[in-house]
């Protein structure tokens, strides 16, 4: 099925979690990693139980902080 | 992945101003542009705002994402102010650096240096040379929230 993963288009099966496109996207932490789906941000809690579906906007980035 | 970034004399001049203006917290953002040639600031929140620590607001972060898309360009670094302290990356940033493709631009108002840095996934530090160019860059950040900008 058809996805657009940070803008690009990608073609992933149907039984692929946030949790598991992340992992495949080389995202090594993924409690480190905001999840906006078709627009909404994602629960982190939601991650391995979400299963995208054809059509889905998803777009990922990593939390960005730091001290002093 | 660039190993080096090109930054406008006048986008280093925007850092500081922000940094002076949101002293003593500390101030952040994002560099954007291209092939390591950065073209423009965006002026992000620190949600946390505090003289020791920033994190971004991800609805922020969404946003400058998408922004950046749509000029077809990208977002080359994300930097911040170190109110007192130097230009170094601190155990807290280091920490907390968990994109190992990310090049973390560090202005001190302590020091006046801006340096860059990137950190890899075993967490070794590696420097990332600035070379500041006469100004060519948007003068004016982008703005995607922090109305608590003074």
């Amino acid at each position: 099925m058809k996805t657009t993963i940070n803008g690009v288009e990608k073609e992933i099966d149907g039984t692929t979690s946030v949790l598991r496109l992340l992992e495949v996207e080389d995202v090594e932490s993924p409690d480190m990693v905001a999840v906006q789906l078709n627009g909404a941000i994602l629960d982190r809690s939601q991650y391995a139980d979400t299963t995208l579906k054809d059509g889905d906007v998803v777009e990922f980035l990593y939390f960005m902080g730091g001290g002093a | 992945m660039s190993d080096r970034l090109v930054i406008p004399q006048d986008v280093i001049a925007g850092i500081r101003e922000q940094a002076v203006a949101e002293a003593p917290n500390e101030a952040c953002g994002y560099l954007r542009g291209a092939d390591g040639v950065v073209t423009g600031r965006i002026r992000m929140t620190n949600v946390d705002a505090s003289p020791e620590h920033f994190s971004l607001d991800p609805q922020e972060q969404f946003a400058a994402l998408k922004d950046v898309r749509q000029r077809g360009e990208h977002l080359l670094a994300v930097y911040h102010s170190h109110p007192e302290t130097p230009a170094r990356m601190s155990d807290e940033d280091i920490r907390l650096a968990n994109d190992p493709g990310t090049i973390y631009v560090i202005h001190s108002l302590a020091d006046g240096r801006t340096r860059g840095f990137r950190v890899d996934r075993t967490k070794t530090v590696l420097d990332v040379p600035i070379e500041i160019v006469s100004g060519t860059g948007s003068s004016e950040p982008d703005d995607m929230g922090g109305s608590s900008h003074g």
